[in-house]
């Protein structure tokens, strides 16, 4: 629960964002000091028949004052882009570690998903002091994960994954927030990020009812969507075999190379003739239409536990 | 010299003034035509990059006969637009001259809408209209095809009210309601023209060759 | 009290029949309806305006209200969204796009360059006409049952998920914008065209630069917004697929080509409340605006770099770290220019002998709160406290600072600075000079509450919000109620001064400028003889020197026969 007046800084980097808003403030409290100052001490000085003096400008202000002041503040204002900036480079990528959650949006609920299977909806139970990595995409319009207290927002799009990390400091249960308009209730599609110490969250975790885990679940819809009928190793068509794939460099036919993360598994499966791979036929068909986003992240999650074999043919 | 006097108005001064005045009006709303298309053409080229194959396969299916034909009368529509407009600027006395020109100029724009009709009833009837029963299976062909429906439709209302200005300048003309010679609407009325050939020069490319180029 | 008849007698002519001044030369309705004056066509788009700013502030009256509770009070969460979204369109593109430059820009723009109409007198009228079936649009899709897509409509929800008027909203958006067009097209044309001998670039008053510089937003971005509302027009109605990513469409296509326009329009609503600013400050201080070059060098940057910065917007919504620091950069770069205005405002006033009428009281409540919603742009430029407030109250603060509180209380000054001479009346600057500071002090009730609430989290367009958040909301709405007041107070008095108010003079102000030097209000044709320019702008006093306590008899361009 936050308090009316301040918001707990309850993650690694939410301190750096504060520091900078300070800074922002005590520079912007000072330039709106001097300048609404300066009008109040010049409407009061100069005021109509008053007896200050007038006369021509001081020397002192001419051409070059006008490009001095610009130049100053062209300079203080780089400088703010630059620390503003320099901050942020190093959340780039989540550390290697992290906790990986799937995260759905709907309207007008979150579904979220841990690699063990275990579900919540408008609920998410992580623990303190490790990076947690969310993927996460929407099942129809735009919507916005919004953890005000941990200093989080990552908006959540259809069609594409969108992913966030972050660390939590302190243990606690924090409000999290739909921050994308997404139709009549908006407002109600909030939830609750549950922090708990590391055992507790062990704990918490082991006592969840086992769905089959992704990765389970994954390897069902391998079968039963017919992809093992030209990717296993036992199949007569010339397909790419997806053991080892994951996170490994691929060859494409244009002669590109890409990176095979999630975003290249979805569009293979959802766009395969976009991206194929050198040596192939472009013969693999689409399955846009015929599997939704929480069965793309499962057959994903499959895919990348296919990383750890080693490759057969 | 003309009598300009009957065709001098508010506010100004003097008839190369206005005339003047004209000119650059209508430069500044070419402007805004130019990032009109030009946003369109971004879309496009967005769309085209992440789905090349596809829009190479959409492109193959597009009627590039017609496409053509359209092309080279366009194109020679603005020919007679530009011999209207230089023959209207001339001191020597060119009615009929530009009256043919003009004629010939909305003539040829009409006859651009006409293929363009028979070109859009066979996409009707090869099912080339995206929704249900779209005949590619590629996606990003729909995408091909909602573009192409939407530029090019665009493209024909430019035209058509293109179409409809020269055919006023006719009639205004032909019936001495207004005077042709070094009257500046003529002048506005042809770059407009030139704007609507130069944007479809830019739409054939687009249109009718991917997928055909190699 | 004189008359023109007297004067005439005094100076040993013969007196003629007074002629009658624009408003009273030909008074049927029909006059008024196809009139090609810009001076009426001024009029029929402040009425109209007007209408507008009232139907969007009973919008948001309802919003506020119903913000009082946290759970929801008197509204449907579909009604309440409704409510916001027309509030957003009907503000934006019915009321701040054209309140400055089609009311004051269209009575002053001739005026103060010495013409006697724009450069299309015909396409002005045609533009108003454009404007008013573009709001017939709007408002058909208000009683139809509303739009709730926000000012924003985002894809997919606006072209594939909203039950409501999408169509008709986006159309009047579509063809208001056409209007937009060609107010720009004209405004430059009559800028390069009509100026009367004398007047060069570097004479021109800044409001003249302003509009100019707006215009050319105007003609360059309009379209854009054009092509973005009819892809969603074309995917909803004609089922195009173009933002659905089950096609292989791309949503945020739809942010990118939005926000091209939308955000050169921010600029489009500031810079020519920037323009009335820089008129009125020198007249009221009796001093020549400090730093003219740097004002003209500064308007024409933010008019240019504005179109570079649109992906500010977009921080959060997927966009590439690189694309996000490219735009973050820029966005810092812009603040300088805006700065450098500020500072020379406050320049403006050292040595002067400011006097604080109405006009100045508004024009110096723009500077405070322009600055205030400035710097907090600063932190939105910022990338990882953007990510932090983007979305939440505190964007929906620093906007209306900006708007309101600058652009709104901009054009209030324009509107007490140029009433003499737009209507001949003079209002009671008692009333005015209350309005002024009521609304000042109201403005700040209402929205300063809205930056410490956004940046606790109450992200925006939310019905219903944690209660821990409803002391700010209650402050908010509170404030809203003053300055409801504040706006309402003008209609009466401007009102009354139409019937009673003391007949003005043709230069109340004593203010430079050319439309200060005929009749207040104007004959039809602007000036009885073509002004000749002989020197520039706000001569408040001899170049060298400053105001004394009595200023010389204010030099302006002289008439010549």
């Amino acid at each position: 629960m936050n308090s009316i007046f301040s918001l707990p800084e309850a993650t690694t980097h939410a301190a750096d964002v504060d520091n900078i808003f300070y800074l922002l403030l005590v520079l912007s409290g000072a330039t709106a000091a001097v300048v609404f100052g300066a009008i109040l001490v010049l409407a009061v000085r100069y005021h109509r028949g008053s007896a200050a003096k007038r006369g021509p400008l001081p020397e002192i202000v001419s051409r070059e004052f006008e490009i001095g002041w610009t130049t100053a503040t062209l300079f203080a204002f780089l400088f703010l882009f630059w620390w503003a900036s320099s901050a942020d480079l190093s959340r780039f990528s989540a550390p290697a570690n992290a906790l990986e959650i799937h995260v759905v949006a709907k309207q007008w609920m979150w579904k979220t998903q841990h690699a063990n299977g275990a579900r919540e909806i408008n609920a998410l139970h992580i623990p303190v002091d490790r990076p947690v990595r969310l993927s996460m995409s929407s099942q129809d319009v735009i919507h916005s994960f919004f953890i005000p207290a941990f200093r989080v927002k990552q908006d959540v799009l259809p069609g594409r994954d969108t992913d966030v990390w972050f660390q939590a400091t302190k243990t606690g249960v924090f409000p999290l927030l739909c921050a994308e308009y997404c139709g009549t209730d908006h407002s109600m599609m909030r939830g609750r990020i549950v922090v708990m110490r590391q055992e507790d969250f062990a704990n918490w975790l082991s006592q969840q009812p086992e769905g089959d885990d992704l990765a389970h679940e994954g390897a069902k819809l391998f079968v039963a969507q017919g992809c093992s009928g030209c990717h296993a190793a036992s199949s007569n068509v010339h397909a790419p075999r997806l053991a080892g794939l994951y996170g490994r460099v691929v060859q494409l036919a244009d002669g590109r190379e890409v990176k095979a993360d999630e975003a290249y598994i979805r569009d293979s499966i959802l766009l395969p003739k976009r991206d194929v791979v050198a040596g192939f036929e472009p013969i693999m068909p689409s399955f846009s239409g015929l599997l939704d986003d929480g069965e793309i992240q499962s057959l994903t999650a499959y895919i990348r536990s296919l990383a750890h074999e080693k490759q057969s043919d | 010299m003309t009598d300009t006097s009957t065709q001098l108005r508010e506010p100004w001064a003097n008839f190369s003034r206005q005339q003047e005045a004209g000119k650059f009006g209508i430069w500044v709303f070419l402007a805004s035509e130019v990032l009109f298309f030009g946003a369109l053409m971004l879309t496009y080229t967005v769309c085209r990059i992440e789905h090349t194959e596809a829009f190479a396969a959409a492109g193959r299916e597009t009627n590039i006969w017609y496409g053509t034909a359209n092309t080279a009368i366009l194109l020679t529509s603005s020919l007679t637009m530009a011999m209207a407009a230089q023959a209207a600027a001339a001191p020597e006395r060119f009615r009929r001259l530009v009256l043919g020109c003009l004629l010939t100029t909305a003539a040829l724009g009409l006859a651009f809408l006409v293929v363009k009709g028979f070109e859009y009833k066979e996409d009707i009837d090869k099912h080339l209209v995206p929704g249900s029963h779209f005949a590619l299976p590629q996606a990003g062909a729909q995408l091909f095809y909602g573009l192409y429906w939407l530029i090019t439709g665009v493209h024909a209302v430019h035209l058509s009210i293109g179409i409809v200005l020269v055919s006023r300048l006719i009639l205004l003309g032909y019936l001495r309601k207004i005077e042709l010679r070094e009257n500046p609407e003529v002048e506005v009325t042809a770059l407009y023209w030139h704007l609507v050939d130069i944007v479809w020069i830019f739409l054939y490319p687009l249109i009718y060759l991917p997928g055909r180029a190699s | 009290m004189r008359s023109k008849v007297t004067d005439a007698l005094l100076n040993g002519e013969l007196p003629l029949p007074p002629r009658p001044d624009y408003l009273r030369h030909g008074s049927t309705i029909s006059s008024w309806l196809i009139t090609t004056d810009h001076k009426r066509i001024a009029i029929l788009y402040a009425i109209t305006i007007t209408v507008f700013f009232f139907m969007g502030g009973a919008a948001i009256t309802a919003v506020r209200l119903e913000l009082f509770e946290p759970n929801g009070w008197l509204l449907t969460s579909d009604t309440y969204n409704k409510l916001f979204s027309f509030h957003g369109i009907v503000m934006v593109w019915f009321f701040l796009v054209p309140s400055i430059p089609n009311t004051l820009g269209n009575f002053l723009l001739p005026l103060m360059i010495g013409a006697p109409d724009v450069a299309f007198p015909r396409l002005n009228l045609f533009s108003w006409y454009l404007t008013i079936a573009a709001g017939m649009l709007t408002v058909y899709a208000l009683v139809a049952g509303g739009v709730d897509t926000g000012w924003t409509f985002y894809t997919p929800y606006s072209t594939m998920f909203s039950n409501s008027h999408v169509f008709a909203a986006a159309a009047g958006v579509f063809v208001v914008g056409f209007a937009s067009i060609a107010t720009g097209v004209n405004f430059i044309a009559t800028t390069h065209m009509l100026r009367a001998p004398g007047m060069t670039w570097f004479r021109l008053p800044l409001f003249v630069w302003a509009i100019y510089a707006t215009s050319i937003i105007m003609v360059l971005a309009t379209p854009v917004l054009a092509i973005s509302l009819l892809l969603v027009i074309a995917e909803r109605w004609l089922g195009l697929p173009i933002f659905d990513p089950a096609q292989g469409g791309d949503p945020i296509l739809f942010q990118h080509l939005f926000w091209f326009y939308s955000h050169p329009a921010v600029y489009i609503m500031v810079l020519p409340a920037m323009g009335v600013v820089s008129e009125v400050i020198p007249c009221f201080a009796r001093r020549r605006i400090f730093g003219y070059d740097f004002m003209v060098y500064a308007m024409v940057a933010i008019a240019g770099i504005g179109f570079f910065v649109w992906g500010h917007h977009m921080f959060v919504s997927g966009q590439s770290i690189y694309a996000s620091l490219i735009f973050s950069f820029l966005s810092f770069i812009i603040a300088v220019p805006s700065a450098i205005k500020v500072f020379n405002w406050t320049a403006s006033l050292y040595r002067g002998q400011i006097s604080f009428d109405s006009p100045m009281l508004y024009a110096l409540g723009f500077v405070g709160l322009f600055t205030t919603g400035g710097l907090s742009g600063l932190f939105l430029a910022s990338i990882p406290v953007d990510v932090h407030v983007t979305d939440t109250y505190f964007v929906v603060a620093h906007f209306h600072y900006i708007m309101v509180g600058g652009s709104v209380s901009a054009f209030f000054a324009g509107l007490h600075f140029w009433w003499p001479k737009i209507t001949g009346k003079m209002y009671p600057d008692g009333w005015a000079r209350f309005a002024a500071i009521l609304m000042y002090a109201g403005f700040n009730m209402t929205f300063l509450p809205q930056f410490f609430a956004g940046y606790l989290g109450m992200p925006r367009r939310y019905h219903t919000y944690p209660p821990e958040f409803q002391i700010y909301n209650v402050m908010s709405s509170a404030g809203a109620a003053v300055l409801a007041a504040a706006y309402l107070l003008p209609l009466g008095y401007f009102a009354w001064s139409l019937f009673y108010g003391t007949r003005a003079g043709n230069n109340p102000w004593r203010a430079t400028g050319l439309e200060w030097t005929t009749t207040s209000p104007p004959p039809p044709k602007n000036f009885d003889r073509q002004p000749r320019v002989d020197r520039g702008p706000y001569d408040y006093h001899a170049a060298g020197q400053s105001a004394g306590t009595d200023p010389p008899e204010v030099q302006n361009a002289r008439e010549v026969v």
